[in-house]
């Protein structure tokens, strides 16, 4: 099996970005060079350089600093948001597909309207409802990827349900939640860890272009796509400052679109 | 025939889901239009007034009602905070967020056909791979980010185009061309991988089937083949991916819009999130959804209307 895994490019590259930025994650909490957010005016526009690897910004903050500190947000949105819809979108899911019928109905006509909003539009008016704040980011962008967990577990448990080992276990008197959660949900666990992937860069993705709006995470707290929002103020004098946030997204994003990629093609044949 | 009402019936659900879902959304926001404009420390005698003059007054089924009721006749009633009719700001932005879906969409359509094709053919060796390995980066990449590249390297270094503000197709077709010209190519380039990556995978299936063997045993050229019999059913489920592709666009043009300080319907979304304006918030988040609906509807009577094995499932 691990073979299998190690000689598939899309999940050996994706694993590696994965881990690179774990790794950065680790150390944003070991060793923070300095104060993401200390301000100091007397060193704005700092080149990189040994002190300030990155440079400093337009208040003269560290920006390695802000961009490990950038990593916590974007893992704990990604993970909250997540987490989140998994468990929505599967509970719906595994109720619909088990027992169909009306409910069934109306949960999907749900989850197509759901599916009509635009994401971003979606997440917009639900942190105007609630406020922002990391816990209702990660709501909003949960609310947009509970479909694909619900479309997926519904599927998913509409054919299993119909195998004969449903029926065995059935016939010995197992109550309908324990063939829903002992029985069915346990096989449909790769296509979940690849939805999760794929959900999780989706998070990231629009976590960063609510942050770049002013929607996301809130200043001075550090976060990716807040970053690149202030650099463009600055691309005349400071153009690399706008290329590392986006670096940082990209390879975020890249890296569970291959890790998910990868775990699909390895667990389809 | 079957097949069209059952959709139309889905359609019209879902439509009322959506409208339940936006009005009931805004009925729970904490702030209250009438403070956002009187400010909190008004008179409440005032606020009462204002309070009535904008309905907010009524029973809420009574507000849907003649919410919905509006909408389905085009009047969407006062901006809050522009006090103007809503229908007057979309007639503005929708022409800006039109533009810019179409001009994407045909960067799109011209770049993706003869790549997927190239990839098609070189799959294993080199090339494939590493343009592959590209498209991923295009899917990874953010559009707002791209956008930020695209000024720094067009318009920063090498002044070529404007780094942003809109120009109406009445000032001159050349100035509305290139105001648009960045910003559709930072939607573009995302949305182009992912129809290259999913066509590429169609042709592939295609070149395994047997009606390929069939006329190359015949004796029919490879590319011939491959242009006539391949490209042509290969397209065909690139269409329902074309639906997916406009929701994109106008999806991404929000924020895309935001990049380049373009006046379109995305840019009127955020403004009005930003100062509670509630009826321009619902009528514009609804017309969005509904589009959407209205897109997925078409690409799926024409997918049934031009591959008739469809309608059978």
């Amino acid at each position: 099996m691990l073979k299998k895994y190690l000689g598939n490019k899309n999940f050996v590259i994706g694993a590696s970005l994965v881990m690179f930025l774990l790794l950065l994650l680790i150390y944003s909490f070991i060793n923070l060079p300095y104060d993401p957010n200390k301000m100091d005016t007397s060193n704005t526009f700092l080149r990189p350089s040994p002190s300030h690897i990155m440079g400093t910004d337009n208040f003269g903050r560290d920006i390695f600093s802000r961009i490990l500190k950038g990593s916590q947000s974007a893992f704990l949105v990604g993970i909250a948001a997540v987490g989140i819809s998994m468990i929505i979108g599967v509970f719906l899911g595994a109720v619909s597909g088990y027992f169909q019928g009306w409910l069934d109905k109306i949960i999907s006509v749900i989850m197509d309207a759901e599916m009509a909003f635009p994401g971003v539009i979606l997440a917009l008016i639900f942190i105007t409802v609630f406020k922002n704040g990391i816990f209702n980011i990660a709501m909003a962008l949960a609310i947009m990827t509970i479909p694909r967990f619900f479309r997926i577990t519904r599927s998913g448990f509409m054919q299993i349900k119909e195998m004969d080992y449903i029926a065995a276990a059935k016939a010995r008197g197992a109550s309908d939640f324990r063939l829903m959660f002992l029985h069915i949900l346990p096989n449909i666990t790769s296509s979940l860890i690849v939805t999760a992937s794929l959900g999780f860069s989706t998070a990231v993705l629009s976590e960063a272009g609510l942050s770049y709006l002013g929607l996301g995470i809130q200043p001075p707290d550090a976060s990716w796509g807040k970053m690149l929002f202030e650099a463009q103020s600055y691309l005349l004098i400071q153009p690399w400052y706008a290329v590392i946030p986006g670096t940082m997204i990209t390879l975020m994003v890249l890296g569970f679109n291959l890790l998910g990629d990868g775990i699909r093609d390895v667990t389809n044949h | 025939m079957k097949y069209a009402l059952k959709k139309i019936v889905t359609i019209a659900s879902t439509l009322l889901v959506i409208s339940l879902l936006t009005f009931g959304v805004f009925q729970i926001l904490p702030g209250n239009p009438v403070d956002i404009i009187l400010g909190v420390d008004a008179d409440p005698l005032q606020v009462k007034a204002l309070t009535q003059q904008l309905g907010l007054d009524l029973p809420l089924g009574q507000r849907y009602i003649s919410w919905i009721t509006g909408i389905l006749k085009g009047d969407m009633g006062n901006s809050i905070r522009y006090q103007v009719p809503v229908e007057q700001l979309l007639k503005q932005s929708l022409p800006v967020t039109i533009s810019l879906t179409l001009m994407s969409m045909l960067i799109t359509l011209i770049v993706v056909v003869p790549v997927s094709i190239f990839l098609a053919k070189h799959n294993n060796k080199k090339v494939g791979v590493l343009i592959s390995f590209i498209m991923q980066i295009g899917i990874a990449i953010p559009s707002f980010w791209v956008g930020i590249l695209l000024v720094m390297f067009f318009s920063v270094t090498l002044h070529w185009l404007p780094s942003g503000d809109y120009s109406p197709l009445s000032q001159g077709f050349l100035n509305y061309i290139r105001s648009l010209l960045l910003p559709s190519l930072s939607i573009a380039i995302g949305s182009s991988a992912v129809v290259i990556r999913y066509l590429k995978t169609t042709i592939l299936d295609n070149m395994n089937m047997d009606y390929v063997r069939t006329a190359r045993s015949k004796g029919v050229a490879r590319n011939k083949v491959l242009y006539k019999h391949v490209l042509r059913n290969a397209l065909l489920p690139t269409i329902t991916i074309l639906g997916m592709l406009i929701v994109n666009a106008l999806g991404g043009s929000i924020i895309v819009e935001n990049v380049f300080n373009l006046p379109g319907t995305g840019h009127l979304v955020i403004t009005g999130v930003a100062n509670r304006d509630f009826p321009l918030v619902q009528s514009v988040v609804f017309y969005l959804a509904a589009t959407v609906v209205f897109i997925n509807l078409i690409t799926d009577l024409l997918y049934a209307i031009i591959d008739p094995r469809i309608r059978l499932t």
